[in-house]
């Protein structure tokens, strides 16, 4: 078997792996359901994601070990990732062979051409690190690029839900997320970059992969081009990282594609240890860039935050989400607590909760279907970098050991007694006590002397589970809304 | 025009009439389909009235039984014995409908669903002394339908048993009018799979319940309803009237082994239940409700939608008219 292909079946392979854990993300115990399949793995051994989250915490989440294994066979082998296992290059890479297809050996020769301007993504890297590291307005945006989580989160609220919304097999109810047009507005445009100039988004855009450049750098095994080489430049004809083979080959951008292996008709392109002064290994990074790149980097997050960005403190996150601060050095904004929610309460954010915050989540009790339910910690449990903690639970609930603790609050309903039927037009309803879930109820009544039923909220009992949200038939905005005040996160 | 480029007539004509023909199709097309007042342009839904009636023939006596215990497989299987056994309310070879309450994602021991036992021995005599062909269990929840079938216990319990979940898809509500109903008008119900199904047995538990005073069978029926149903707690009364109208079951199972006294219909602690050990079975929705009010210390009387539904004759609220069977089961 070619090298080529056996690369070609370990894409299709992550692939569908990664959509795969992404479907299995659904309630129940069949075999396509939650049942202890490995659904963090890809964010796991993503390097990124590891390297953000300690740049941003200053500790290393423990489950984020195995970015190891991706580091140190990047160490010693290169690329490989890019090449054999990223599920977003493999997309790129297909959309790019549809795309190029028709074009003869010249014009590919000629568009696979390496190019400073490629380096761009350095900076990039450079850019989203240094931000995460600045004490003042630590800020993890690494999620909106790096390809791991903008795929997964891609997955999980925008291609599965349109996937099963015409069947309806994972769930009996559709799923629905805000901001998904924006979702695809991204997704789109990164695929169809791919006809301007193949594996675009690799190319110009991706930070991981210029870790991993970053990485290669003394790497064991290269591309080597030998004596036998008699530059007639068919290797660069479908190289994936633009490196060039037919030159000084770019170390950094080779991606271990494996394509000038079989496109070489002289065998003179090797995968080995030689020795060669045809490699250069580190990438054409210029002072003048990387300072620019660090200052960028100074002044992104002040920016960001300066474009629509309220107080984050009044966003309702989800139970067992870390103070706001810690939350957001570690939220990635994978969109893997919006897929396991079973009630589709957690939201991506829009930027109407500020830049900094899009796609974080946040629970919208008119959407979904009942709020937070009770006896669910799932969120808690998936989340790969821990910004919304796990919980029993019994510490969900303030039950057994925590019972001197109390349960926890995502926030705290409030009554507007201005849309309130009972309590702005006489009408008798209090279908948010009647589904208030906790014992005793923190929704009571007070009945009027011509025998109409009031509801209060007792303040301390409230959970800030939505759910009287949700049901209140009040419709648009209901008449009960769970605001972030008294929530739990706020003693972390 | 250089002669070169000229049409010929031929062409001219070929070309003239399929430009004619398609003038011709487009105007037709228009002109068929052109309507000046939008009402009739709408779509007319095909409306529903009601279900069919699912009740088997009363036999004089065999009307209600009430069973004390604490075991429900007992308990429910000895309140379907003393009516007369299974196999008078399902025939060989029919399709039964099991409508519990499953409106919460709590666990069954929580009381505010149906408990499983009952659901998993229904089914275990619909198939083996009723040699029914299919039991199916449907409810439209109000949490997350899914979690609530699962953590109640009710999907455990169906898988076991051999019964199938039928969870509340949008493609299975139609809109249902009840003749002089004055809520459900056109309003989109789980009919779909009542149409399809021979038998329909109501199991709920004995609730309390803030604005209805109590959630029993009658109120169990509420689970069939889509849309915007919370707008009818305004007049509780009427819907629960109306649904009880609507349905005429095969069966009701009141479970009254722990009556929920406080905090219903979700409960949320073990504190809020009371242990009474009582199974009701019935084939008078009213009478059961009646009985059951008694459990959470009410009088039938103190419940308006009883007292409105024995206006309509829907059943009686005088259970004990009905010489109900009494036994006892010891675990």
């Amino acid at each position: 078997m070619k090298i080529t292909a056996a690369r070609k079946l370990s894409q299709v392979f992550f692939l569908t792996l990664l959509v795969w854990l992404c479907v299995v993300e659904t309630l129940g115990t069949k075999f396509f359901q939650l049942r202890g399949w490995p659904v963090n793995i890809f964010l796991q051994l993503d390097p990124l994601t590891a390297i953000a989250t300690a740049v941003s915490t200053h500790k290393l989440f423990a489950p984020l070990l195995w970015s190891l294994a991706t580091i140190i066979l990047t160490i010693l082998l290169g690329r490989f990732f890019c090449g054999f296992v990223c599920p977003f290059g493999t997309l790129h890479q297909f959309v790019s062979y549809l795309a190029h297809k028709n074009k003869t050996a010249k014009e590919l020769i000629a568009i696979h051409q390496y190019h400073k301007t490629q380096n761009i993504k350095y900076y990039i890297l450079l850019v989203f690190l240094i931000a995460a590291a600045l004490p003042s307005v630590q800020n993890l945006q690494i999620g909106l690029l790096d390809p791991l989580p903008l795929f997964t989160r891609t997955v999980n609220i925008l291609l599965l839900p349109i996937a099963d919304n015409v069947g309806n097999v994972l769930s009996a109810t559709d799923r629905l997320y805000k901001t998904a047009p924006l979702v695809l507005a991204v997704f789109l445009i990164f695929t169809l970059l791919n006809f301007i100039l193949p594996r675009f988004f690799c190319r110009f855009i991706c930070p991981l992969g210029a870790l991993f450049g970053l990485l290669n750098r003394f790497s064991i095994w290269r591309i080597n081009r030998n004596s036998k080489c008699t530059d007639c430049k068919m290797c660069n004809k479908r190289c994936q990282g633009y490196c060039q083979p037919s030159e000084t080959i770019k170390l950094s951008e080779c991606l271990l594609c494996c394509n000038c292996l079989d496109d070489c008709k002289f065998d003179a392109i090797d995968f080995n240890t030689a020795s060669s002064n045809t490699i250069q290994s580190e990438p054409d990074l210029s002072r003048r860039g990387v300072l620019a790149a660090g200052f960028t980097g100074l002044l992104a997050m002040p920016a960001f935050k300066l474009i629509a960005a309220p107080n984050s403190e009044q966003i309702v996150r989800p139970p067992g989400a870390l103070s706001e601060q810690e939350f957001a050095k570690r939220c990635i904004k994978c969109g893997q607590c919006m897929r396991i929610c079973p009630t589709n309460v957690i939201q991506p954010c829009g930027i109407e909760n500020g830049l900094t915050n899009l796609w974080t989540p946040t629970m919208n009790n008119r959407m979904g279907t009942s709020g937070c339910q009770l006896d669910c910690v799932a969120c808690g449990y998936i989340c790969p970098t821990s910004a919304i903690r796990p919980l029993t639970l019994s510490e969900k609930l303030g039950k057994g050991n925590f019972a001197d603790k109390g349960p926890i609050k995502i926030g705290t309903a409030v009554i507007d007694h201005a849309k309130c039927l009972p309590w702005a037009f006489g009408v008798p309803c209090i279908v948010c006590q009647e589904n208030c879930p906790v014992s005793p109820k923190a929704i009571h009544i007070k009945t009027t002397e011509s025998g109409l039923q009031l509801p209060y909220i007792d303040s301390g009992k409230c959970i800030g589970c939505g759910i009287c949200q949700h049901e209140c038939p009040v419709s648009g905005d209901s008449a009960v809304v769970v605001k972030p005040f008294g929530q739990t996160r706020e003693k972390n | 025009m250089t002669d070169e480029n000229k049409i010929s007539r031929r062409d001219f004509l070929a070309r003239a009439a399929k430009a004619g023909v398609s003038v011709a199709a487009f105007s037709a097309a228009a002109k068929l389909l052109c309507e000046s007042d939008v009402r009739k342009m709408l779509p007319m839904p095909e409306i529903f009235t009601g279900f069919k009636d699912y009740s088997v023939p009363a036999m004089a006596g065999k009307t209600m039984s009430i069973v004390s215990g604490a075991d429900r497989t007992q308990t429910v299987s000895k309140a379907i014995e003393l009516l007369g056994g299974i196999d008078r309310f399902v025939k060989p070879g029919e399709t039964v409908l099991l409508k519990p309450n499953v409106g919460f994602a709590r666990p069954a021991r929580i009381g505010a669903t149906s408990h499983p036992d009952i659901i998993s021995e229904i089914t275990r005599l619909c198939y083996e002394h009723g040699k029914a062909k299919k039991v199916y269990v449907m409810d439209n929840p109000i949490n997350d339908p899914a979690s609530c079938f699962e953590l109640s216990g009710i999907s455990a319990a169906a898988a076991k048993s051999g019964a199938e979940i039928i969870l509340p898809r949008e493609n299975l509500f139609r809109p249902v009018s009840l003749k002089d109903g004055k809520l459900i008008q056109n309003w989109p119900m789980l009919y779909e799979p009542m149409k399809r199904v021979d038998k329909v047995i109501g199991i709920a538990a004995v609730k309390n319940h803030a604005r209805s005073g109590a959630s029993m069978t009658m109120k169990n029926w509420y689970g069939l309803l889509g849309g915007g149903r919370n707008n009818f707690h305004r007049d509780i009364n009427t819907i629960i009237v109306e649904l009880a109208t609507l349905v005429k079951p095969t069966l009701v199972i009141l479970d009254g082994t722990d009556v929920m006294m406080t905090n219903g219909p979700t409960g949320g602690s073990v504190s809020d239940l009371k242990k009474t050990d009582i199974m009701i079975a019935g084939c008078d929705q009213v009478a059961v409700d009646a009985f059951g009010a008694t459990l959470l210390d009410m009088t039938p009387q103190s419940l308006p939608y009883l007292i409105r539904a024995e206006e309509l004759k829907l059943g009686t609220t005088d259970y004990k008219a009905l010489k109900p069977l009494y036994a006892e089961v010891k675990a």
